[in-house]
């Protein structure tokens, strides 16, 4: 394991020199993205964890969210903060790094070491900002492609994400079936929702509206768009959460006072967590990543590339599924999860599916979710005695 | 996960349960199956492993999925009553609906499926036209409950009971030709097939047909 660099207050700081590993990709070697642009130089953080057997056969991807990032199950450089999936990948957990190879990179767009907005552009040797291409969700697994390439591994034992890295998950397993040998995609969809896309551009709206955003060129400019940040991931977090949820947690109940102050003030915990929340976001992420990320997923629709049919698009896969939702997610709703599992039943591959009941929204696949835990560990242990992993 | 809607009887070498191996029985090697309604996976495990059967299941209970996934079986969570209709024509060589049409809310709806989504279905179901129910409700006035039907009648998940007799007519109705037929008794053994129809209907303790659709 690599020692890291002492934490920053300059979320830019991570941006092209990450506290994980790296690999970098020259002139010669471009990343061929949806938008028709051939990005070069460009490189793609990642860290990994356990040790890949000697048929390389063990190695498992997992897939981060929106604003996720590499450091799945270690403490992340920049926030201190334990990695953001260790509940089920560690030692023994349902992703065991005693047993599998587990690699999670940064994806395309974002600001923790892979190349995105904030990257430096060698033709301007400023940062990109909106000159960089728009990215895909199949533009991030293609990077991600060109990464298990140059560490040797032929075939993945497992792809695993949920929200945005299920979306991953089941873009890995239409453009590269044959590597892919068992899938894990959880609180996820193989098209985002219109009203989803309308969730990403209120957020989109809040940045660009932060005069401080100057028309992306704000690290040129010295300025910050942190308070259109902010507000952008407020919004996002209510989405992430039940009803409730909330309820349970905050209600209507008064932060430090007995009686509302008549003003403005955030008297209610709500607001006050959602405050802190939105602060905590911009210390760690780039405003521009975030208008290129959430328009990844916003285009992202599986059924779309295949002529309408979403099982065409798994046709003939021998990759073996295991899909998983929770009942009170609404941003991802079941109804999502099921659609994948009837294309997938109707394109004959094999698939394993199961609603977790819980009352904790979208984020459920983050937390504490036993029966999510105990799926996702049959699945796994299953898939890795027919492959023969010990 | 709800308890099965019959006590199983099992095979004391194997422990398998008899009525699954009867069904397995029917099922030609290396075919592809859909199990409805499938618990803990048993039947699909008995499937893959002697049959060498390409199987998949649906099963309402997150217990009973759980288990199948743990098995490595590829088993969805979902209900017979909704999830048939999503199912294209032919895809799957046989249809199994082990011990689960008497819980199912139209039962007719869901043969109709059966027949449409596998070339060939198998049907079991505990026979309500068994002497010892027919005891019960003729000479005590009571709902039956027995080591097959355990359970109260408020609180069993059993909804449509049928004896043989009404299965045959039912699969008359809805168009489904009878290739194979048995009728077990308490102790899992097939009864003989010389004997006429009112006995299977009397003795049998539960009905295991082999259907395809006319």
């Amino acid at each position: 394991m690599m020692s890291f660099a002492p934490l920053s207050s300059e979320p830019r700081s991570q941006v092209d020199d990450p506290s994980s590993l790296v690999m970098r990709f020259g002139a010669d070697e471009p990343l061929m993205m949806d938008s028709g642009v051939a990005l070069s130089p460009w490189q793609i953080a990642y860290q990994t964890y356990g040790t890949l057997n000697a048929d390389k056969s063990n190695a498992v991807l997992i897939c981060h969210a929106l604003t996720g990032d590499q450091h799945v199950a270690n403490d992340n450089p920049v926030t201190g903060k334990p990695g953001w999936w260790l509940t089920m990948v560690g030692p023994g957990k349902p992703v065991d790094t005693d047993r599998f190879f587990v690699i999670c990179a940064n994806v395309i767009g974002g600001c923790m070491g892979t190349t995105g907005p904030a990257s430096i552009n060698p033709a301007t040797g400023e940062p990109y900002a909106l000159d960089f291409p728009v990215v895909t969700i199949r533009d991030m697994v293609r990077a991600q492609a060109a990464l298990i390439d140059k560490l040797g591994i032929e075939s993945l034992f497992c792809v695993v994400g949920g929200s945005m890295g299920g979306m991953q998950v089941l873009q890995w397993a239409v453009s590269y079936s044959n590597r892919v040998f068992s899938a894990l995609p959880i609180a996820t969809a193989a098209r985002h929702s219109a009203q989803n896309i309308a969730f990403h551009e209120v957020g989109r709206q809040a940045v660009m509206a932060d005069p401080e955003w100057r028309s992306g060129r704000y690290l040129v400019e010295g300025t910050r768009p942190s308070k259109g940040l902010a507000v952008a991931r407020m919004g996002a977090h209510i989405t992430y959460l039940s009803e409730m949820a909330l309820h349970r947690k905050f209600g209507r109940n008064f932060q430090d006072r007995s009686a509302p102050t008549f003003s403005f003030d955030a008297d209610f915990q709500i607001e006050s967590y959602l405050r802190y929340q939105g602060i905590a976001f911009v210390e760690r992420f780039d405003a521009n990543s975030y208008l290129y990320v959430t328009r990844a997923m916003d285009y992202f629709d599986i059924a779309a590339e295949h002529g309408g049919s979403l099982a065409k698009a798994f046709k003939g896969s021998a990759t073996r599924f295991c899909v998983i939702s929770f009942t009170s997610d609404w941003l991802f709703p079941t109804s999502d999860s099921r659609a994948i599992v009837h294309a997938l039943n109707a394109a004959a591959a094999s698939v394993g599916f199961v609603e977790v009941e819980s009352d904790k929204g979208h984020d459920a696949f983050l937390l504490e979710e036993p029966e999510m835990f105990a799926a996702a560990r049959g699945f796994i242990d299953a898939a890795a005695r027919v492959r023969g992993i010990a | 996960m709800n308890l099965p809607a019959t006590l199983p009887l099992t095979d004391s070498e194997t422990g398998h349960r008899l009525d699954f191996l009867m069904v397995a029985d029917m099922v030609e090697p290396g075919s592809r199956v859909l199990d409805i309604g499938c618990g803990d996976g048993s039947l699909l495990a008995i499937l893959r492993d002697r049959r060498q059967v390409d199987g998949r299941g649906i099963e309402i209970s997150r217990e009973g999925v759980n288990a199948c996934l743990a098995k490595g079986l590829p088993v969805i969570q979902g209900d017979a009553d909704t999830d048939l209709a999503d199912y294209p024509d032919d895809a799957f060589d046989y249809v199994i609906l082990s011990q689960t049409i008497q819980a199912t809310r139209q039962p007719k709806v869901v043969l109709e499926h059966l027949l449409r989504i596998g070339r060939r279905a198998i049907v079991s179901f505990p026979n309500f036209g068994h002497w010892r129910v027919r005891f019960d409700l003729g000479f005590r006035g009571r709902m039956p409950m027995t080591e097959n039907l355990p359970y109260s009648w408020y609180d069993t998940p059993n909804i449509h009971f049928c004896t043989i007799r009404d299965f045959v007519e039912l699969c008359r109705e809805v168009g489904a030709q009878m290739e194979k037929a048995v009728a077990l008794n308490a102790g899992g053994q097939p009864i003989r097939v010389t004997l006429p129809w009112w006995v299977w209907n009397l003795l049998g303790d539960q009905g295991v047909f082999l259907l395809k659709r006319r």
